[in-house]
């Protein structure tokens, strides 16, 4: 596939109390991002596990945003230190598979964030088309 | 693995299936392995299909179901209910989001969002399938509520739970009760007094038996979790005798020869080393100041039989069900030299000015000068954009206005100054603005980035500003007094209280809620509950608010003498576990604890205390923790299901025919519609006139025109004169 039909695949992981809403009010608004954009909600980004990042590059998915809570996260204030070390751990992962670390990327997403989130959709979808499928690049060892 | 399931995709009306072909996805899923029935429907939540749906589930006796519809957030316990009612366990229920996260903000590619929300179904379906069976965990608790601060927000809370039957331990660190209001004169926008709100509230504490008040108090220790939570609180001693005499106890205050700076009153003036905040704070008990009366012998001998000095610090052990921490604020103390604080004479705080005011009914007169000309300075220490606090207090504008209306009517001919950078007098407080503004007060627009500078002058304060509203053209404005008007910060004792039960703190160092808008007094500590303005600034009338709030949802909580709670919860795997404490290290919680199993050292998880924030999962390098319904078995059955391959019929080929069998279908129309196309006859109506017209609710008549829009019976043409209704035709 040429990289201008290219659209990416992008596995979000949302939180059930901010960034979930935030990403269903863009929805409420009719503000438009990539139909190849899909949400697992969890209740905290600190709980996500880099086998379950993996996986979704194993099954094809070309990118994974983690939408966080940030300094609004109920359960911890050191929610983004703990996000952050999951997604370094992912991607010393990644690059043990030739996946390039730019395919996961974080925003603090709050519950009225529609905009920034459709936004960062924008971006994401922008770089990963850039870089190109990720079969193109992946090596998983399974 | 479950084997029978149901899967029920709603059209929404229209939202969803103007854009998604839930027909065909609905088609597409009854050849789905498992999946017993599938069937879209118009409306999900209606009750006739909650029934059909019961109905569905006992007669095929199916073991889970899947509802593709609106988010979560807005009928998730409708079909968690449904499930119940028809005897599946609710955790065997997966909603699935195609109205908010497919077929509105993909409305501009149906074709996609139809692909997508295939992949949405299937994940739902596949997640199902390897949901597990879930008892909620059920926790006897004891009726009792601990409330922490004893200012307005936690006497209005501790007597609203009293009245509904609680117990209620009131702890307040102070001697004395009512907080930050207890220092206030009069208060906007009734002109009350704090004092007089605090005296008549503690009439009423003291009127419910079931109400008990400790002052002196701090939290020591918490343990325990919601319904039993054991919480040791430090009473400090008095230094009176319990039976002291009232007479001589009064005496003895008057008599009393050693004098202190009185804080309450921010040093303004002296107090007696036995005393009492103000004459009517209550409780009416003094407290003694032992260091300040270290030498007064010959006083100390006198009044010997009203003192015990050999009363000790006490702690007491509470148990209660639920807790209610409303601590309350500080205002920001500027710092040495912020705008002249402390270097400049004459440059106070907004609280120090009122308090002043207070001490000088006829003339205010302050360091020997008579004051003609006051200043204030707006937002002092918040909304600094590189400072720590970057938060608005909003009530300190108004507070700020009503002193200088106060300022007006006390006193003559005071000039007042009102350095802003914006009026934040929202709702009625926009009245005193205008009050304010009419009586001459002087109103100047300063920038954030170029703030007043306040220096020493030869008769007066000189501050010079830019005026933002005039091309920041450079006043110097002369000042007698200069009042720092400033806002609310966290208590410094918030870090302590936080650490005791556990409430998370946010960036702006005040408790954090689980969420403002929809558990705005909820914290994820369960059983914990935020009041009042220890959770962000809030005027006095919102901190009740949000304290009588908290008040309603404890005493909900706690009527039944039992709680149910989700089963979310961390589980440990007795086998992976190793016990390298990291689980332990990173819970905020503290509910995870090292115990002896047989041979070997492994995590357990306390259910009542665990928040199933997940958070411990990631850092078990042996996967030995998992998330209830959070599993690796069902995230990863998730992305699977994204990802599956999806062939949707081609609809191009078959449109032709498809819109001679959409007519053809509607051949037998229900009477409803019959009526309401004869209703329309060969003109245009909209939905009031129709339903006036076949003497139907309007509801029931745009539920049916809605669906006749959808299957093309009618289309709409134009609105109404007010754009309210639109007008429907026939559709040929």
């Amino acid at each position: 596939m040429s990289k201008e039909n290219f659209i990416p695949k992008i596995l979000v992981f949302s939180t059930d109390k901010i960034s979930d809403p935030g990403i269903d009010q863009a929805g409420l608004r009719k503000l438009h991002y990539s139909p190849a954009v899909y949400v697992i909600s969890l209740p905290c980004s600190s709980g996500i596990k880099a086998r379950w990042i993996m996986h979704a590059f194993q099954q094809g998915f070309d990118g994974v945003f983690i939408a966080a809570d940030g300094h609004e996260c109920s359960f911890s204030p050191k929610c983004a230190e703990h996000t952050n070390t999951i997604i370094v751990e992912s991607q010393v992962m990644m690059k043990e598979n030739n996946i390039s670390p730019k395919r996961i990327r974080m925003a603090a997403i709050c519950s009225v964030c529609a905009e920034p989130f459709v936004n960062h959709m924008e971006n994401f979808s922008r770089i990963l088309s850039e870089l190109g499928s990720i079969s193109a690049e992946k090596s998983l060892v399974p | 693995m479950k084997e029978k399931i149901g899967v029920y995709i709603c059209h929404c009306g229209g939202n969803i299936s103007d854009y998604v072909d839930v027909e065909e996805l609905s088609k597409m899923f009854l050849a789905e392995e498992n999946v017993i029935i599938s069937k879209d429907v118009m409306f999900a939540c209606a009750d006739s299909n909650q029934k059909a749906m019961v109905n569905d589930i006992k007669e095929n006796n199916l073991d889970a179901i899947v509802v593709a519809s609106c988010s979560p957030k807005l009928h998730l316990h409708t079909f968690k209910n449904v499930a119940s009612r028809a005897g599946i366990n609710p955790t065997n229920y997966v909603q699935v989001n195609i109205r908010e996260q497919c077929s509105w903000p993909h409305s501009d590619k149906p074709k996609d969002a139809t692909l997508k929300a295939a992949g949405l179904i299937r994940a739902g379906i596949n997640r199902v399938s390897h949901s597990e069976s879930l008892d909620n965990i059920e926790i006897q608790v004891k009726r009792a509520v601990l409330v922490v601060g004893a200012g307005v927000a936690g006497m209005k809370a501790a007597i609203d739970l009293a009245r509904l039957g609680n117990d209620v331990y009131l702890v307040e660190k102070d001697y004395f009760v009512g907080g930050r209001i207890a220092q206030s004169e009069k208060l906007f926008m009734s002109g009350q007094k704090g004092k007089d709100i605090i005296a008549k509230l503690f009439a009423e504490v003291k009127s419910y038996a079931n109400i008990t008040l400790f002052t002196g108090a701090t939290i020591e220790k918490v343990t325990g979790s919601l319904g039993n939570f054991h919480v040791d609180i430090n009473i400090k001693p008095l230094y009176i005798q319990s039976n002291a005499n009232p007479t001589t106890l009064k005496a003895a205050m008057n008599d009393c020869p050693i004098t202190v700076d009185d804080e309450f009153s921010f040093g303004f003036k002296k107090r007696k080393a036995i005393y009492k905040n103000y004459d009517e704070a209550c409780p009416d008990v003094p407290v003694v100041d032992v260091e300040a009366l270290r030498d007064a012998d010959e006083f100390l001998a006198k009044y010997a039989s009203i003192f015990d000095f050999t009363q000790q610090d006490a702690v007491l052990s509470l148990h209660a069900g639920s807790v209610l921490v409303s601590t309350g604020f500080d205002s920001y103390q500027p710092k040495e030299g912020e705008y002249g604080y402390k270097t400049v004479p004459n440059v106070v705080t907004l609280p120090e000015f009122n308090k002043l005011m207070a001490l000088s009914p006829d003339k205010l007169v302050f360091n020997n000068k008579t004051i003609k000309s006051v200043a204030f300075i707006y937002c002092v220490g918040n909304r600094q954009a590189k400072g720590e606090n970057k938060y608005c207090s909003r009530q300190c504008c108004t507070s700020a206005i009503y002193t200088s209306i106060q300022l007006n009517e006390n006193y003559k001919n005071i000039t007042a100054y009102h350095l802003f950078r914006d009026i934040r007098t929202y709702g009625k407080q926009e009245i005193l603005y205008e009050k304010s503004s009419k009586q001459g007060d002087i109103y100047i627009r300063y920038d954030e980035k170029e703030p007043p500078v306040v220096a020493q002058g030869a008769k007066a304060i000189q501050i010079k500003v830019k005026d933002f509203l005039t091309s920041k053209k450079e006043l110097e404005v002369e000042a007698d007094m200069l009042v720092l008007v400033t806002g609310m910060v966290a208590r410094d004792d918030s870090k302590l209280i936080s650490e005791k039960f556990k409430i998370p703190i946010g960036n702006d160092k005040f408790f954090n809620e689980i969420h403002p808008k929809l558990k705005p007094v909820e914290t994820v500590i369960k059983g914990v509950y935020i009041g009042g303005a220890c959770q962000g600034p809030k005027n006095i009338s919102e901190s009740v608010q949000s304290s009588l709030s908290a008040a309603a949802k404890i005493n909900a909580l706690l009527k039944g003498g039992t709680v149910s709670l989700d089963p979310i919860i961390a589980r440990v795997n007795n086998d992976l576990c190793v016990w390298c404490g990291k689980c332990a290290e990173v819970c905020e919680y503290t509910a995870i604890k090292e115990v002896e199993e047989g041979d070997k050292h492994i995590a357990r998880v306390n259910e009542a205390i665990c928040t199933g924030c997940g958070i411990c999962a990631p850092v078990c390098k042996p996967n030995a923790i998992e998330i209830a319904q959070y599993t690796d078995m069902e995230i990863e059955s998730l992305i699977d299901g994204f990802m599956q391959e999806v062939t949707l019929t081609d609809k191009e080929t078959e449109s032709h025919e498809e819109a001679e069998n959409e007519t053809l279908k509607m051949k037998e129309f229900p009477q409803m519609w019959k009526n309401i196309l004869q209703s329309i006859d060969g003109g245009k109506k909209n939905i009031p006139q129709i339903a006036e017209e076949i003497s139907v609710d309007t509801d029931i008549v745009t539920y049916h025109v809605m669906t006749m829009n959808k299957y093309n019976v009618v289309m709409a043409d134009g609105m109404d004169e007010k754009e309210a209704y639109y007008f429907y035709k026939r559709k040929n």
